[in-house]
């Protein structure tokens, strides 16, 4: 079968600094591939690398078997490449359904029309409104992102990449920044999304990434260093040792 | 042949004195980040401090240009501290915004209290006499303006890329928050690059009056041709700026006098050029 | 039609804008009657009201900065003085000319604007209006370099309204032009395009990652910012009979920049309301005493940083909802 998103040899080197070093990615479709490793291991650079806000220094991309390497990062959302950020990259002078009508628009190609209402537009209004509704921010659809709780901006990164109509969404640290009561509402959300919708997502909790992944990929030093289901990856020594000991280290 | 070495050498004259006059602003823009409209302001201040200086209180030239650089620099410090470092965290909009007013203001002050007439500053005649090297005859100030430039450009290349102090400013302007943390005061290291600038463009500034003029419309007269130097030799860079306002001095001086029709127009074209060719300048050290 | 205030964020609330939009025609036109004497001057301001809504397209709802704004309004000028010295002197002809003119150099010259940060942005359209303001000194054949281009006729508007001695039909005419572009402008930041273009503002990195044509965006609405102010330009040439060099220069385009964020970046009737205020308290106060309007306008520009951020704009905003509350 056609790997959802695929990479081959992929590199990304700064300089001499080797961020992402020949890494082979293989996420099948309808998978929730989970991406995990410790700090500075090149998660990030990779998300950057394949969607196409970083160009990679070798190896190739693809999505569905066609090669994406050479697209630029707005082609790639339009072949259904999504993603969402770490750091919320939101339209904070905006209302929160601006927000995702803006994305609805850009996808069906309808924002060079500089001579008819957007609000007049009731069917990217109500597809809007349904994104919202399902990470749960119809309440504040009106309110302006900026005075948004920052759980719900959180969730705000997920809608508006759902309203690019994604065959395969990354997020990047969903929860990140979010306590822990909250971050279960958050993957809560992302369990509900579609079955066929791919899903490529990095987080650091441990009993998130085991709860919500069927399969994991260990990322270490800009290597994929094991891949595999959750059960296999929690028994691996390795894994214990470079990523799972090392945080424990850390907390204790 | 003579007729085209003694215009070049006239533009390297002209070339350092844009030298000295834009550095400044290239030290404010490229380590500090900030956009400093009001350069050319600052630099009439230090015009008009180096007439009053030596018109009416009878200093000698060279004497009043140290004086002028430590009252600019200390203005440029006062500055900093009350206003421009509340500046730093805002958009481009809002420092172009600010530093425009604060040319206007100063450019009118100067106008409310010398007029709006020409000032001339009294140089010493021996500086103003003509020296004779490799048998051309050069006036003796522009042989000062190429060696005052030469000694700062050294000066200040020493000073940023080579001291502890150059360095720490590098990394302040990389990342406050990791440099004060390693226990930068980055604060201090700003007020002093930012009244480093500052006595530079006051200098320059009086070092100017000889040569282009000095009236309130100074304060914009030049904004464009620094912008230029600071843009064709990417911010920050010491070395550019030199390269640069050397380059527009020559290339200004042999079209005035070679193809006067073209004018400025070749200058304007060749800074369209080479930002669209570099954005960042051809040395850029900002990102 | 929608009337969801969310649609347009909080600045624009339909019925309200449209309301405040109306007291502002309103008082446009009442002023034809309560300074009969003044008709040239008000001509100056629907033109200076005209130019700064093209440059708010820009940096009030793009966020894209310009130091070289003035470059098509004095292109406008020039293009409008130009076909009617060559016989073809009807306005509105003239008007059209001038805006395809301006709108294409501006098409033409996007791809080299757009791009890099604030500051190259500033220095590049610095740069190229200092280019275009050269060629025009230099094209004196065409220009009439540093003399300017007088001495043509417009013929009468619509073939039936004389500019008469008394500046009424120039007074219509601009007013005309200001509250048609306006409504062509509202709808622009109304549009599909005008979020997208808020988008871009709001955070030029995420509208990639949605699919956008970023570039494409800036094209357009460098195009249409373009030849909106060539028809300001065009406006003041034909009603003065005289387009100049100063049209093009830096202390126009540094000026439209302080009006437009003065008045309230991204506030149609902010900005509109500002260039009022502001070419009328310059032309009164520039008239008594050139240097004390300088200061004053200095020291305001420089609070207006820190007090009163978002400008004349966010004033009208926050009376409408005290009124209302």
């Amino acid at each position: 079968m056609t790997a959802a998103l695929s990479t081959k040899d992929l590199s990304v080197r700064f300089g001499a600094f080797r961020a992402v070093d020949g890494v082979n990615l293989n996420v099948r479709p309808g998978a929730r591939h989970a991406l995990i490793g410790p700090n500075g291991a090149g998660k990030t650079t990779l998300v950057h690398a394949l969607t196409g806000s970083l160009s990679p220094t070798e190896g190739s991309i693809a999505i569905f078997g066609e090669d994406i390497t050479r697209l630029s990062e707005k082609d790639r959302v339009r072949r259904g490449l999504a993603r969402t950020f770490q750091i919320n990259q939101l339209f904070r002078g905006l209302s929160v359904l601006d927000n995702v009508v803006l994305a609805i628009m850009e996808r069906d190609r309808k924002t060079l029309a500089f001579w008819r209402s957007a609000a007049a537009d009731k069917r990217a209004h109500d597809e809007a409104r349904e994104h919202l509704a399902f990470v749960n921010l119809t309440p504040h659809a009106d309110r302006a992102v900026r005075d948004l709780p920052y759980g719900s901006q959180r969730l705000l990164e997920i809608a508006i990449a759902l309203a690019t109509k994604p065959r395969i969404l990354i997020l990047d640290e969903p929860a990140a920044g979010v306590p822990s009561s909250e971050s279960q509402a958050i993957f809560e959300r992302i369990h509900a999304l579609p079955q066929d919708l791919t899903l490529l997502f990095i987080e650091h909790d441990m009993s998130l990434v085991f709860r919500f992944s069927d399969r994991i990929s260990v990322l270490v030093a800009g290597q994929v260093m094991v891949e595999g289901t959750p059960a296999e990856i929690s028994s691996d020594d390795r894994v214990k040792e470079i990523y799972l000991g090392r945080r424990t280290g850390h907390a204790a | 042949m003579s007729n085209l070495i003694t215009v070049t050498v006239d533009g390297i004259a002209y070339g350092m004195l844009l030298f000295l006059f834009a550095v400044g602003l290239s030290v404010t823009l490229g380590l500090m980040r900030f956009i400093n409209l009001a350069h050319g302001a600052f630099a009439m201040g230090g015009a008009y401090l180096a007439v009053v200086l030596v018109n009416s209180g009878g200093l000698p030239f060279l004497l009043a240009l140290p004086l002028v650089f430590i009252a600019t620099g200390a203005v440029g410090a006062v500055m900093e501290r009350s206003v421009i470092r509340h500046l730093y965290d805002r958009g481009a909009l809002q420092q172009v915004l600010f530093s425009i007013g604060l040319a206007f203001a100063l450019s009118a002050i100067a106008t409310i209290v010398f007029g709006p007439q020409q000032q001339g500053v009294q140089i010493p005649s021996w500086l103003l006499g003509r020296i004779s090297i490799f048998g051309l005859q050069i006036s003796g100030y522009r042989v000062f303006l190429v060696v005052s430039g030469a000694v700062t450009a050294a000066a200040l290349a020493y000073l940023f890329d080579y001291t502890l102090f150059g360095a720490r400013i590098r990394a302040a302007v990389d990342n406050r928050v990791a440099a004060e943390g390693i226990g930068i005061k980055v604060d201090r290291l700003f007020v002093t690059t930012f009244a480093i600038g500052s006595a530079l463009a006051g200098v320059g500034g009086a070092l100017s009056i000889e040569m282009l003029g000095l009236d309130p419309t100074f304060a914009f007269k030049y904004l464009t041709m620094l912008l230029m130097i600071v843009a064709i030799g990417g911010a920050g860079s010491i070395e550019g700026s030199l390269l640069a306002a050397l380059f527009l001095g020559v290339v200004d001086a042999l079209f005035k006098y070679f193809l006067p029709e073209a004018g400025s127009f070749v200058i304007f074209g060749v800074l369209v050029a080479v930002l669209v060719v570099r954005p960042n300048g051809l040395r850029g050290r900002t990102a | 039609m929608s009337t969801s205030s969310a649609t347009q964020g909080g600045f624009y609330s339909r019925i309200g804008i449209q309301g405040v939009t109306l007291v502002l025609f309103a008082g446009s036109i009442a002023s034809y009657f309560l300074f009969p004497e003044h008709l040239a001057l008000l001509t100056q301001l629907f033109v200076l009201m005209v130019f700064a809504l093209s440059y708010d397209l820009l940096q009030g709802h793009g966020g894209i900065v310009s130091l070289g704004h003035a470059a098509f309004f004095g292109l406008g000028a020039y293009a409008a003085a130009i076909l009617a010295r060559t016989g073809y002197n009807d306005p509105l002809l003239g008007l059209v000319f001038a805006a395809i003119v301006s709108a294409l150099v501006a098409l033409v010259l996007t791809p080299i604007i757009v791009r890099g940060n604030d500051f190259t942005r500033l220095l590049v359209t610095l740069g190229v209006a200092s280019l275009v303001y050269e060629a025009a000194n230099r094209m004196r054949w065409l220009t009439g370099g540093a003399d300017g281009l007088p001495d043509f006729e417009i013929a009468p508007l619509l073939g039936l309204y004389r500019f008469d001695f008394e500046g009424r039909t120039a007074f219509i005419y601009s007013f005309a032009v200001f509250a048609l572009t306006y409504m062509f402008l509202w709808r622009v930041v109304t549009s599909p395009f005008g979020l997208a273009l808020r988008g871009i503002r709001e955070n030029a990195r995420r509208m990639p990652a949605i699919g956008s044509p970023v570039r494409r965006h800036l094209a357009v609405a460098y195009t249409l910012s373009g030849g909106v102010a060539g028809i300001a330009g065009a406006v003041l040439a034909q009603t003065s009979r005289f387009a100049s060099l100063d049209m093009l220069g830096f202390d126009r385009s540094a000026e439209i920049m302080m009006v437009a964020t003065l008045g309230g970046s991204g506030h149609m009737v902010g900005v509109s309301v500002g260039a009022a205020a502001f070419g009328w308290l310059k032309d009164v106060l520039s008239t008594v005493s050139p240097k004390y309007w300088q200061l004053g306008l200095g020291i305001v520009l420089m609070l207006s940083v820190f007090v009163a951020r978002g400008g004349i704009g966010s004033l009208l905003d926050r009376l409408r909802f005290r009124r209302s509350a």
